[in-house]
């Protein structure tokens, strides 16, 4: 097979997009530095999936819409998704990477809290910006980064001043129609703040294909708490790579909660660095996979500072002819003395035709700490439906509850009471198919 | 109501090729508790799982009807559904899935779609019976079985038993693993509901447990059917002396079955 050239971008056309939103001379730069890296990048190499057909570059960039038409109110379907607390909550809609809805609650922006988009923020607050921006993942860490550094656009800026408790969740939704999607979300949790950021990424009924290339980088400031919650909701034709980083400061505690409910293509990186002591991440994500899809998920955790912990829990459920890698990371630096490390993959396999596979990996380079991994792939227990039908429930209800039980301990932790009845309707849907 | 009736008449059993039940009949009314004992390995629980349609179970010949209806025909939720009910002695554990949910999602199995339980008469119900049962109250909102001792297991068993309102309840060893507490509350779960609604079948190789739930016939199985019938005084005369008695009047040697090697 031939190699196909790019011709859809260009160093011409990233300057042409940086000027037109105005972005200062070190973003030019640093574009221009990681295009640069994407072309010389070879595809990367994930464990157990081969990516080298996946689209990961074959798309057209959204048009810099800088004024997109704001809505004046939420469409219906989009209303029963966000926060019902009218006055007070914060929600940001970006459709095709433009802001198309904005709220911050009057509170919080009293307080100092920053939610905005990034190409806004961009402009507004420079200096915050590059102190934080591809700082906590590295640009050139692989070609999927760098393309993303080189052609983002669209996101979120989410900044919270020190002391500051942020109490009700802040949201996102990101719909996407056509061409790549590349959003960008930098959050920052200051010395002792605490925030909720939750947020929805779903493409519209159409036969569009979408390649979403997204980071999220999020700082977790001394003793600060940030719980980032996310459903993933894109088509069957679609391809979406995600890369999830938080780097996490003394005291201070990352929690993700991921629903991963694409029904095209995905990878999902998910890694936090505990950089000092006392530090804790705890990381969540499930999965249902259907159709052809395949997907490779990480979720890695640095262990850097001592007395820090982590806890990851993966749970897929397989169906029809989909495959689900689930790789969990956990590494544990000299120095990361009196630390506490678990991790679980599992997975329920529906189909005799779904693939599932768990790699738990622990990397120790230290004596003195606690770290447990457990990992299973098979089919429901057999012995599980008989003792549900034996109550008279039905074999294929007990097989639905069985199947919601396992998915849980992620739906019961989404934040807003709409997006967990969603997520719960979207796996109902992709159970029933 | 009329009164409900099981009836197992010659009944043959094998797992993975090995016959354990060799012919076992038995008939239990609405009203009456009946008690099987016997040593280990004598198929007492195959004849527990069997009755309850556990996949692993094959019946080779022989008849099992409820009020007349052919029960090995049907399915485990359709025999559940039947008025069967198995309070087991490993239940499974359902992680994710509350107690409160599963007991719910089982009484409404029973019931047509729209006519569901109310939710607030299910709580009702649920506390109150949690109660009797001396179950704290948490254990509605905790995951079925997860992380429960062995004790509280068979507690939760009894409490599905008293929600769901069985027919014929069979309990299988339900008193192993239990203090003298649990089991006094256990049997008094187990009286509570008794009525010419119910009828019960205690499997059990203790006769301490029949000191709580006073059985009307006690049957001894030994080599995979019922070898000896009698009253109250069977389980007595069990205890006082142990199977060997009963074992030399009936010139059995070896009492289990399909342990050979």
């Amino acid at each position: 097979m031939t190699v196909k050239i790019n011709t859809l971008f260009n160093k011409e056309q990233i300057t042409q997009q940086s000027n037109a939103k105005n972005e200062p001379e070190w973003m030019l730069e640093l574009r221009n530095k990681a295009y640069d890296k994407y072309r010389e990048l070879p595809i990367p190499i994930l464990e157990k999936t081969k990516i080298d057909k996946w689209n990961i570059d074959q798309f057209e960039l959204p048009p810099v819409e800088m004024k997109a038409e704001q809505l004046q109110k939420l469409p219906k379907e989009l209303d029963s998704i966000v926060s019902s607390n009218m006055e007070e909550r914060s929600v940001l809609v970006q459709k095709n990477g433009a802001c198309i809805f904005q709220q911050l609650s009057k509170k919080l922006a009293d307080q100092g809290v920053i939610f905005t988009g990034l190409d806004y923020a961009i402009q507004e607050y420079p200096d915050l910006i590059k102190q934080y921006f591809m700082n906590i993942l590295s640009f050139d860490e692989n070609k999927v980064i760098a393309l993303h550094t080189a052609l983002w656009s669209g996101g979120i800026f989410l900044y919270v001043p020190k002391n500051v408790d942020v109490d009700i969740p802040i949201q996102a939704l990101f719909l996407a129609e056509k061409n790549g999607i590349l959003p960008h979300i930098l959050i920052v949790a200051e010395r002792n703040s605490s925030v909720t950021y939750v947020d929805h990424r779903l493409s519209s009924d159409n036969d569009n294909a979408i390649v979403h290339n997204s980071v999220a980088e999020v700082y977790v400031g001394e003793n600060a708490r940030v719980r980032f919650a996310t459903i993933h909701n894109f088509n069957s034709s679609d391809y979406d790579y995600t890369y999830r980083h938080a780097a996490v400061e003394r005291n201070g505690r990352m929690e993700w909660i991921i629903g991963e409910m694409n029904a095209g293509n995905t990878v999902s990186n998910n890694t936090s660095v505990l950089k000092s002591a006392g530090a804790v991440a705890d990381s969540k994500s499930i999965f249902v996979g259907t159709g052809k899809q395949k997907t490779n998920f990480i979720s890695r955790i640095i262990h850097i500072g001592e007395h820090t912990e982590s806890n990851i829990l993966s749970r897929g459920v397989l169906l029809d002819n989909s495959t689900g890698i689930f790789n969990g990371i956990t590494e544990m630096k000299k120095g990361a003395a009196k630390s506490n490390a678990e991790q679980a993959e599992n997975s329920l396999m529906l189909s005799e035709n779904a693939r599932g596979d768990a790699n738990p990996i622990l990397l120790i380079d230290e004596y003195d700490l606690m770290a447990g991994h457990a990992a299973s792939v098979g089919p429901v227990n057999p012995n599980d439906i008989y003792y549900l039908m034996s109550r008279g429930i039905s074999e294929m209800e007990a097989k639905k509850l069985i199947i919601h039980g396992f998915l849980e301990p992620v739906v019961s932790r989404i934040p807003i009471d709409g997006m967990r009845e969603q997520l719960g309707q979207v796996i109902e849907r992709k159970l029933k198919q | 109501m009329t009164q409900s009736k099981l009836t197992i008449n010659d009944l043959h059993v094998s797992i993975e090729g090995k016959e354990i039940l060799k012919g076992l009949s038995l008939e239990i009314k609405g009203g009456e508790v009946h008690a099987i004992m016997g040593p280990n390995g004598t198929g007492k629980s195959t004849l527990a799982s069997t009755l309850m349609g556990h996949p692993k179970y094959e019946v080779e010949s022989g008849t099992v009807t409820l009020n007349g209806e052919d029960v090995l025909d049907m399915a485990t939720d359709e025999r559940a559904r039947k008025g069967l009910f198995l309070a087991m002695q490993y239940p499974s554990e359902i992680t994710g899935v509350t107690n409160a949910d599963f007991i719910r999602s089982a009484i409404n199995a029973r019931r047509e779609e729209g006519d569901e339980i109310p939710l607030m008469k299910y709580i009702r119900e649920l506390d109150g019976k949690m109660k009797f049962l001396d179950m704290d109250e948490t254990f509605a909102q905790r995951y079925v079985n997860e992380g429960f001792s062995g004790g509280e297991k068979k507690r939760n068993e009894i409490l599905q038993m008293m929600m769901i309102k069985p027919q014929i309840a069979i309990l299988d060893e339900v008193d192993s693993g239990l203090d003298i507490d649990a089991l006094r509350i256990v049997a008094n779960g187990v009286n509570e509901l008794k009525s010419p609604e119910m009828g019960v079948l205690v499997i059990t190789h203790y006769q301490r447990l029949l000191n709580y739930i006073k059985p009307d016939y006690v049957h001894v199985m030994m080599k995979g059917k019922i070898v000896r019938s009698g009253g109250p005084e069977l389980a007595e005369k069990l205890e006082e002396s142990g199977y060997d008695w009963l074992k030399e009047e009936l010139g059995i040697v070896d009492e289990t079955v399909g342990q050979e090697a």
